[in-house]
This record gives structure tokens, sequence and C-alpha cells, in this order.
């Protein structure tokens, strides 16, 4: 069963593939209503957007605190490349998806839901089989060609993200020279165990520009797809044991 | 490991002659790359040699493809055809670096692998990825390739 919901400015889709799970499609999507509702930088009334305009620290909730601690751990392991202040204001969005689709998968999983997949803007959570009982199939984007898959990865249990230039503009730049657009750089797709940490280091990755898979091949248990404005990818070098392209 | 190359080989060949077959006008199957502009690019590990594949659609030689105006810079390749085969896509021109880029992590270089993106018909469950507008590579690729095709 699949349902897709517009949330957070993007569309969401679950797929649960355990019988008897239809009531959870609500309370999913309900969680990343509430998210929003907290994060979004676009509604004035989001505690971000409070703390923005000058809340104390005191009034904050616990999980903003939470998310803006992971947001600076972050920082700290993406040698400053994570950075979610600009301008003086937070925006912990690329943060926020990848957490968010991770605890929704959480909350599946305590459920003993096994067979799913999360996906909230191009971050994907997959768990179990699909409806056939075979591994999960996640498709890159051409990012040339919107109506183009240039590689397919077979997973099972894993978190895929990618970040890139996408139809709502450049939304991450590179905090050491914020002037300087990110343009060899099309797309990079990040394949871990999960997809909270997947989401943080694409981000971070893509704001390294051509580095960016280089630090990622230096993270154990991760793997990148790299596809650069020359139309070459380049690769990690466990990223081919995902590959089923034949 | 040895299966697995094997594995993807006759997958390779396959998909060839079935490219081969369904299209007249195919894309390349595999292509190895290197970036003539670009002394530190690392040189490609595409697994390019699988035997001799059935295709004898482009005559030998080196192609210069059309300057393709792509917003950030212009791209033009050259498709180098060996055997029949596509062997290399050099680019003669693409967009200049940006000049505060770092380069590449050196250590980290050696074990990353290079291939040219080529789109697929596979059928998948959910899609990851970004969007752009810009066809450039491919119409350069697209230019050079309609040159060695068989009279």
């Amino acid at each position: 069963m699949k349902q897709t919901e517009l949330i957070m400015g993007m569309p969401i889709t679950i797929e649960i593939v355990d019988r008897r799970a239809s009531k959870y499609f609500e309370d999913l999507f309900n969680y990343f209503r509430e998210v929003d509702s907290r994060y979004s930088t676009y509604k004035k009334d989001s505690e971000i957007s409070q703390i923005n305009n000058g809340l104390p620290k005191s009034k904050w909730s616990s999980e903003m605190k939470t998310v803006l601690g992971l947001c600076e751990q972050t920082r700290k392991d993406t040698f400053g490349y994570f950075n979610i202040s600009s301008n003086g204001k937070l925006d912990p969005s690329g943060l926020v998806k990848g957490w968010a689709v991770a605890k929704a998968a959480k909350m599946l999983s305590v459920k003993r839901i096994s067979n799913f997949y999360i996906e909230a803007g191009g971050d994907i959570q997959v768990k179990g089989k699909d409806v056939n009982n075979k591994p999960w199939t996640i498709g890159i984007r051409n990012p040339f060609n919107f109506d183009e898959i240039i590689k397919t990865i077979t997973v099972s249990s894993a978190g895929v993200a990618t970040s890139g230039t996408y139809i709502r503009g450049q939304h991450i730049y590179n905090p050491f020279y914020p002037e300087t657009a990110l343009e060899r750089v099309k797309s990079l797709t990040v394949i871990g165990p999960d997809i909270y940490d997947a989401d943080r280091y694409a981000t971070a990755a893509f704001a390294m520009g051509e580095q960016g898979i280089g630090f990622i091949e230096s993270i154990p248990a991760f793997e990148g797809y790299m596809v650069t404005a020359d139309g070459i990818a380049t690769y990690t070098s466990g990223f081919e044991r995902y590959v089923n392209d034949v | 490991m040895k299966k697995y190359f094997i594995g993807i080989a006759i997958g390779v060949i396959f998909l060839a002659y079935s490219t081969v077959l369904r299209h007249q006008h195919s894309e390349p199957v595999v292509a190895s790359v290197s970036m003539s502009q670009n002394n530190s690019a690392v040189k490609t590990t595409a697994p390019s040699t699988v035997g001799t594949a059935p295709s004898t659609q482009y005559k030998d030689g080196t192609y210069k493809g059309s300057v393709e105006n792509a917003f950030y810079g212009n791209v033009q390749v050259s498709a180098v055809i060996q055997n029949g085969r596509i062997t290399a896509v050099n680019f003669i021109q693409f967009p200049n670096e940006n000049p505060n880029s770092i380069y590449v992590n050196q250590t980290a270089m050696p074990y990353l692998k290079q291939e040219t993106i080529q789109a697929q018909s596979s059928k998948v469950s959910i899609v990851t990825g970004a969007t752009l507008t810009s066809q450039a590579f491919i119409q350069s690729l697209a230019n050079a390739l309609s040159q060695a095709k068989q009279g």
C-alpha cells in the first residue's frame, strides 16, 4: 500500500508492504506535518522562525535543542561544510528532512513493520523487501534530464539521499565561499545504513564541490555517486556492489 | 569477484547486442573517459574490455562533437571509436573550474572510479535525484556519434 502527500513543500511517499499496515499512514503523515510546522523557515509561526526572531533559548523546545545540537555535531563532522547559519539566521532544513525520515522509519520498525520505504523529496529510507519480495530498486535521476534514470541501485535496508540543484533552485552553498555558485557538481547521491547520515553527508559533500566524493570515500559504510557538469560520474570504490545495471 | 566481472561482461555484451538490434542510433554502451584538460583527473576504470562486442555501427576514428552552450559554459566532446566501439569520450571543452574550489581529496582519489552517465530504461520502485535543464553533454556526444555512423 502506497500513499503520497504534499508536506514541507515536497511530495512525501510511504509504501508499506506488510499487511494490516494501513492504520500507520495517517500517523506518519501527521508526524511530517508536525515537523513542518516546527522547522519550516517559510512559516512565520514555526518555532525556528520564532527563534530567528529572537525567542530566548530558555523557551526552545527540547526537541529543537536536540536538532540544533545535531546540526552543530554535523558541522564538526564535516569540517564546517555543513552549516545551518546564514546571515545570522538558522535553517536546519538540510538536516531535518533526513532526520524526520529516519524517525518515521523508526516509528514503523517499533511497530514491527519490516518491509517499507519512506521518501521525502528524494531522501529515501528503505527496509526489507518490495511487494514482489525483492530488494528495493532505486533509480538515480539524470541531473541533465529529469525524465531519465542513469543508475539503478538495489538495496534491502539503507538510506539514500541526493543533493544537487533542485527544481526549487540551488539550495546548498559553500559556507566558506557563500558567493560562489556550486556549478561543477550537478548531483551527489549517498548510500548508507540510514537516511539521517546519508542526507547530512550528501549535503556537506555537495557543498565541498568536487572533493565531496572523496569525503564520502573516506567514511566507512557509505558510498557515493557524483555527477559533474561534463556528464561524468565519479563514484566510490564500494559503490558498484549496489549497482544493478544489466 | 571473478564471477561478478564475468557476469557484468556477459550483461554488457548482451546489452550492447540488444541495443544495436533495437536502435539504429544507440547510445554508447561502455565508454572509458579521460579529461584532456585536467591533469589531476583520475584515469578511468570503467570495465571497458568485454571481448569483442558485436557492434560495427561506428567507423573507427576520433570524432569531435558540436560545441554546446550550457548555461554554465561550453561543452564539447570527442568520441574515439575503435573496432566499431566507443573506447573513449574526451572533453575538448568544459566549464572552467570554480577558482575557489578545493581540489579533490588526494588521498581518497585513487580509489574513485569514473564513467560517462547514460540513460537507462530500468523499472525502479523509487527515484532519488536532483534536476537541471542542460543537455549540452548529451547533444555534443550525439553529434560526435552521428559523424561516426556507418554510411
